[in-house]
């Protein structure tokens, strides 16, 4: 077998097209906004909320409402919470952000065993990517096409307030309406992501193919490209590898990103482990033939 | 230009039946609480346009608060601010301040180049999507060269030396068309020779005869203060004291701000400025 062989023949079966092309457009829309939280130090946030929209994804699904809907109120809920059991008591916030999105996940999670539903929780906390539908694709699409545009248009603010909310404030932007924004838009992916790799597994990719690219250069622009450009690749990868493994794919997928973070962190061109240590050890060379030439000159003095 | 030669470094009143310009700057029995800490204390401050004023204090005598309220980040519990004549509001809109946060303050690892971080001084005047216009580019290299940065333009903000990231902030004031500029401890971890020309370039600016900017810069370096400003205030909650710097730097006017050892004894700025107050 040839490896075009094995590159193609997953695509033969209807059920892999559609999970590619949901698992492509959620880790290219996770990657754009994972620049943008990598940066700010939003990464807890990113997990927090996308654990925290599933008692608002099991409630729509109750009640017949677009699980988009649910995620939003609840992302909204989770944030509201979070900074109301951080300014109200002397808790600080990264132990805010704990107590509320794990008591909103377990709140998600007894909803899903109380409801008389086909939903599997494996499904929901691991992805269900090979049962996607033709309506989850279309779903997925629309919300990823939606809340990539946002990104896009309003990426200029964003990177502002990432970098300097006061002055953001200073020339009549609102870094409040900004982080407001971004957060929604987080609620939002994770739900497009949820489908793809599950509630557990979506923070990685809100979190790895930003760091990743933010490892390789040094403009914003490159790295809303590098980033989306890095997880597709993943995602492909990913689910080749899960269909001859006979592996969990959305597992497979974030494992995929692991590796690739690991590897870009050993081998960067500027950044990487390997290379800033070869350059240190040439500056420390360089500085010992140096003081060598002094020590020799000095040694009486020791 | 030739005819203002005479006019002086400071700004002609318009027509003869005005009333005199509105002050750049006016703060007006400002009272600040955070929470039970009281940061700003009736504190009353008037600069004219034109005019580098130097602000002194010691960490937690409100000098990043009354940034704040000048900016309008921080809402006075009482009292009166206004820019220009404006409300603060009024004055974002119009972009009328300028800010040069703190070292401390900023992500230098940020993957922003100087140009990007001067172009954001025009974000408040571009659409929707921030597309820079010829207008948007030419101010940008307008002020780069002002600050001369230019050659430096597509470095990453935090491969500049201490002096010249202060600068880019300036140009990108500069850019904004700012006409007043808050400095919050530029001289920080600058060297002196870097200090020197942050305080031409400031003096400067103020000087300008087409467009003076108002500049006020807090700072704990007591000793370049005469060469940079010309009117320094004494901050300790109130103002208590607002003149030349040669009368405000007196070692009695100091001694009652700071404490007696000042000048042999002048603490580096402290992140925490404002919230260390009253523990």
């Amino acid at each position: 077998m040839t490896v075009w062989e094995w590159l193609a023949e997953p695509w033969s079966y209807d059920f892999m097209i559609r999970a590619t092309v949901t698992t492509v457009v959620a880790a290219a829309l996770c990657a754009l906004l994972s620049c943008w939280l990598v940066l700010i130090g939003w990464s807890l946030m990113g997990d927090a909320v996308s654990h925290a929209v599933l008692p608002g994804v099991v409630l729509a699904y109750v009640v017949g409402a677009p699980f988009a809907l649910g995620a939003l109120i609840f992302g909204l809920i989770a944030v509201t919470l979070i900074g109301a059991v951080r300014s109200t008591s002397r808790v600080k916030e990264d132990a805010a952000i704990g107590i509320v999105f794990t008591t909103l996940f377990a709140l998600g999670l007894v909803l899903i065993s109380v409801t008389p539903s086909q939903t599997d929780l494996n499904h929901i906390l691991f992805g269900n990517l090979l049962g996607v539908g033709d309506e989850d694709v279309l779903q997925v699409l629309v919300l990823a096409v939606l809340a990539g545009a946002i990104l896009l248009v309003k990426r200029r603010d964003l990177t502002l307030f990432a970098f300097d909310p006061t002055h953001a404030h200073a020339i009549g932007l609102s870094p409040r309406r900004l982080s407001a924004l971004l957060l929604g838009l987080l609620a939002l992916t994770s739900v497009v992501a949820l489908q793809a790799v599950g509630v557990v597994l979506v923070v990685a990719m809100l979190i790895i193919p930003g760091a990743t690219a933010y490892l390789l250069t040094d403009r914003f622009g490159r790295m809303l490209l590098i980033s989306p450009i890095i997880a597709v690749a993943c995602s492909v990868i990913g689910i080749v590898a899960s269909f001859w493994l006979d592996a969990s794919s959305g597992a497979m997928v974030v494992l995929t990103q692991g590796i690739v973070y690991a590897l870009v962190h050993l081998f960067a061109p500027r950044r990487g482990l390997i290379s800033t240590a070869s350059a240190r050890r040439r500056r420390t060379r360089a500085t010992a033939a140096a003081t060598a030439g002094v020590g020799t000159a000095t040694q009486p003095l020791r | 230009m030739l005819f203002r030669a005479d006019a002086g470094p400071r700004p002609a009143v318009g027509d003869p039946g005005d009333t005199d310009p509105p002050p750049a700057v006016l703060v007006e029995d400002v009272t600040v609480h955070y929470g039970a800490v009281h940061a700003l204390d009736r504190a009353s401050l008037t600069l004219a346009p034109g005019r580098v004023c130097g602000l002194v204090g010691m960490n937690g005598s409100g000098k990043s608060t009354l940034f704040k309220t000048v900016m309008g980040l921080v809402r006075p519990d009482s009292g009166r601010v206004e820019i220009d004549g404006l409300s603060p509001q009024q004055a974002r809109r119009r972009g009328v301040v300028g800010y040069v946060p703190q070292s401390e303050d900023v992500d230098w690892a940020f993957p922003v180049s100087v140009r990007d971080v001067v172009m954001m001084g025009r974000y408040g005047r571009q659409n929707l999507v921030r597309r820079a216009t010829a207008a948007d580019r030419a101010a940008v290299d307008e002020a780069l060269e002002r600050v001369e940065l230019t050659a430096l333009a597509d470095r990453q903000i935090g491969a500049l030396s201490g002096g010249q990231r202060k600068r880019a902030f300036v140009a990108r004031g500069i850019a904004q068309q700012a006409s007043v500029l808050l400095l919050d401890e530029p001289f920080a971890g600058v060297d002196k020779r870097s200090e020197a020309t942050i305080s031409r370039l400031l003096r400067e600016l103020a000087a300008d005869p087409d467009a003076p900017r108002t500049v006020l810069v807090s700072t704990h370096d007591l000793h370049g203060l005469p060469q940079l400003c010309d009117e320094a205030v004494l901050l300790m909650r109130k103002v208590l004291m607002h003149g030349p710097p040669e009368t405000v730097l007196r070692p009695e006017p100091l001694a009652l701000a700071f404490g007696l050892d000042v000048l042999s004894d002048h603490r580096g700025p402290d992140p925490a400025d404002d919230r260390e107050d009253g523990r």
